[in-house]
């Protein structure tokens, strides 16, 4: 048993390793899926894998039954797989905003925030998107105002 | 006291959903926000004051009592840690007040903003105040999901690419971390601190090394330590700067935080020839990730992510001091993280600052403020220097006490790549020095004006003068640190 529970959970993991090292951004978030099951099923399997009864405490009674299953891992698992789904869920809209905006599912093409360099020694500037317009409307308009009149501009 | 040990979960958690309900109105969720971070704040100094007794503080959930039941313990190490955090909430709180882009003044607020950072602060203090190798990372888990909103609430397409890029590499270590707690739940079938620690005197070394190897390579992913760093600077610097102070100051160091922890108690009673390979392999890495993070910022002419790179480089003297192996070490540790966590932070105000003065953080588009705000130099020299260690800043003496124990334990070539580093450190900042601040501006004509900088000047005013108070008078600091680490090193 506990060697069959070994082969899915490596079966899984390359799976998902294999899709998350692909270049489709879509294909990256199923693969962290996948990748994140096969560890909820290793987290499962750290509490030993066998058939039992399920960990409920009798009325009456103040302890599990000795032939209860483990009920930590179970608890661990439930949590583990709560936190994945968000972040997978969040991750594929995230993922359809990219595509959107970026006109790319390629993330060789994610070049936004860090652009390739162009000097051999020189980082690339930061293109005018990353950098945030200055939203001040009243300093914009003194500097383009400073522009017209020649004013300003403090030389050393 | 049960009230006191939970507040730094609570108190975060009650401001981000108030927050979050009141997001048409921006001047009552900022209102909202303040309280919370105060409430926190004080929380935080009544948590300090009762661990200085030296008797942590503990409360177990559900009506299971430890090692069952998950629960929460503030020690020294924990309390100062959840401080730190307050402070540097309200600072970046503070900031954004003023700051055109997060706060009502210029373009409206992202109304959920806020109530992500504060989401975020849930994360942080969790992960300082739990005792539970679960429940760590369930709050580092926290942690991720509010910085990737606050990524993504700017929705511009550099954003929206740091955000994909940190969800991809920080998911990658928070499963390694799952893996690493599965593997330790299934050895020794513990999850609390205490019991683990009780339990890892019993590992064979070979099993010791394996699980504290699997805990140390997840811990180093959050740390940003080499070679595990792509995710901080492929992303920092697209935040908004009030944000980008406060992640920076903080997210890395929860990494630290959890190493320290690690190393210095639960698997402090480990066996000793595991102990020995882990930290002789911690200490290469520190090394390590000092110089390539500091090469990185030689590198780069934009502020953020020169400064970006520097965190790296400084969490590598961090991760030397708990390399070491000793209490000594590790108050140093400590207190290296105290004082850079409100350098690192001020830093990224003052750059922030800069930016809204001259209209650009990149080196060779700024200039001339020497002239225009030589007060602004002044603020700007405490922290750069403080970061590059130069007496009597608070950066001399965190320095000094992690390499002075270095060398006592004979490990000459960390200190000397540690020394070398330094350097490093003093050309990037005099490089930002000569540029934004020594340099005419490139265009003359631009007058360097920005309206509403009085919470900014308030903010990198008040965390330089910290820094100078923790280095004219360490002695309270490193007292508090060094009593710290022999608390969780076992000794009472």
């Amino acid at each position: 048993m506990i060697w069959m529970v070994a082969l899915a959970i490596w079966t899984t993991l390359l799976v998902g390793a294999r899709l998350a090292m692909s270049r489709d951004l879509f294909r990256v978030v199923v693969g962290l899926a996948l990748i994140s099951s096969g560890i909820v099923l290793m987290l499962f399997s750290a509490g030993r894998i066998y058939t039992a009864e399920p960990a409920v405490i009798e009325a009456g009674q103040s302890t599990l039954p000795a032939t209860a299953a483990n009920p930590i891992p179970q608890a661990l698992v439930l949590t583990a797989i709560v936190i994945g789904f968000a972040l997978v869920c969040f991750a594929f809209v995230l993922v359809v905003r990219v595509v959107r905006d970026g006109d790319t599912d390629n993330a060789d093409d994610l070049r936004f925030a860090e652009p390739a360099p162009t000097h051999p020694v020189e980082p690339p500037e930061s293109p005018a998107a990353c950098d945030p317009p200055h939203p001040d409307a009243a300093f914009n308009a003194a500097s383009n105002a400073a522009a017209r009149t020649g004013r300003g501009g403090r030389r050393p | 006291m049960t009230v006191l040990v939970a507040s730094p979960i609570f108190v975060p958690l009650l401001t981000a959903v108030a927050a979050a309900f009141a997001y048409r109105r921006p001047a009552l969720q900022q209102a909202i926000s303040f309280a919370g971070i105060l409430a926190l704040l004080g929380c935080a100094v009544a948590l300090v004051a009762a661990a200085m007794e030296g008797r942590p503080m503990s409360v177990s959930f559900g009506g299971w009592e430890a090692p069952f039941g998950i629960e929460f313990k503030v020690d020294r190490l924990g309390a100062i840690m959840v401080l730190l955090t307050a402070i540097m909430g309200l600072a970046a709180l503070l900031f954004q007040v003023g700051d055109p882009e997060t706060s009502p003044g210029g373009t409206p607020r992202k109304p959920f903003v806020l109530p992500l950072l504060h989401g975020m602060l849930i994360g942080v203090c969790g992960a300082f105040v739990t005792a539970d190798l679960f429940n760590m990372y369930v709050w580092f888990e926290v942690m991720l999901i509010g910085v990737l909103g606050l990524f993504a609430a700017g929705g511009r397409m550099d954003q929206l690419e740091a955000t994909f890029k940190y969800f991809v590499l920080n998911v990658a270590g928070t499963l390694l971390l799952v893996v690493a707690v599965g593997s330790v739940y299934a050895v020794t079938g513990q999850l609390n601190y205490t019991a683990l620690s009780e339990a890892a005197a019993l590992l064979s070394p070979g099993m010791a090394l394996v699980l504290l190897g699997s805990l140390a390579v997840a811990f180093l992913v959050k740390a940003g330590a080499f070679p595990l760093f792509a995710w901080l600077p492929a992303a920092y610097h697209t935040l908004p700067g009030p944000v980008l102070a406060l992640v920076a100051g903080l997210l890395t160091k929860v990494g630290v935080y959890a190493l320290l922890r690690v190393f210095g108690d639960v698997f402090a009673p480990a066996p000793d020839a595991a102990l020995d390979v882990a930290r002789s392999a911690l200490g290469w890495i520190a090394a390590a990730t000092m110089l390539t993070g500091v090469l990185g910022a030689a590198y780069h002419w934009d502020m953020r992510r020169i400064l970006g790179f520097h965190i790296i480089s400084q969490i590598g003297y961090m991760l030397l001091g708990i390399a070491l192996g000793s209490d000594a070490g590790n108050g140093g540790t400590l207190f290296y993280t105290a004082h850079h966590i409100i350098v690192k932070a001020n830093l990224f105000f003052i750059a922030a600052m800069v930016w809204r003065l001259t209209g650009s953080y990149d080196l060779r588009r700024i200039g001339g403020l020497a002239n225009a705000r030589p007060a602004l130099a002044l603020v700007f020299a405490i922290p750069a220097l403080s970061l590059v260690g130069i007496p009597p800043l608070s950066g001399f003496w965190a320095k000094l006490i992690v390499l002075r124990e270095a060398l006592a334990l004979g490990h000459v070539a960390w200190t000397v790549v540690a020394l070398v580093v330094s350097f490093l450190t003093l050309y990037s900042m005099m490089k930002i020095w000569m540029e934004a601040f020594w340099k005419p501006h490139p265009d003359p004509s631009r007058p360097l004006e920005a309206r509403g900088l009085a919470p900014a000047w308030c903010v990198t005013v008040g965390l330089a003068l910290v820094t100078v108070a923790i280095g004219l008078f360490p002695e309270a600091l490193a007292a508090y640190c060094m009593a710290a680490a022999a608390e969780i090193g076992g000794v009472p």
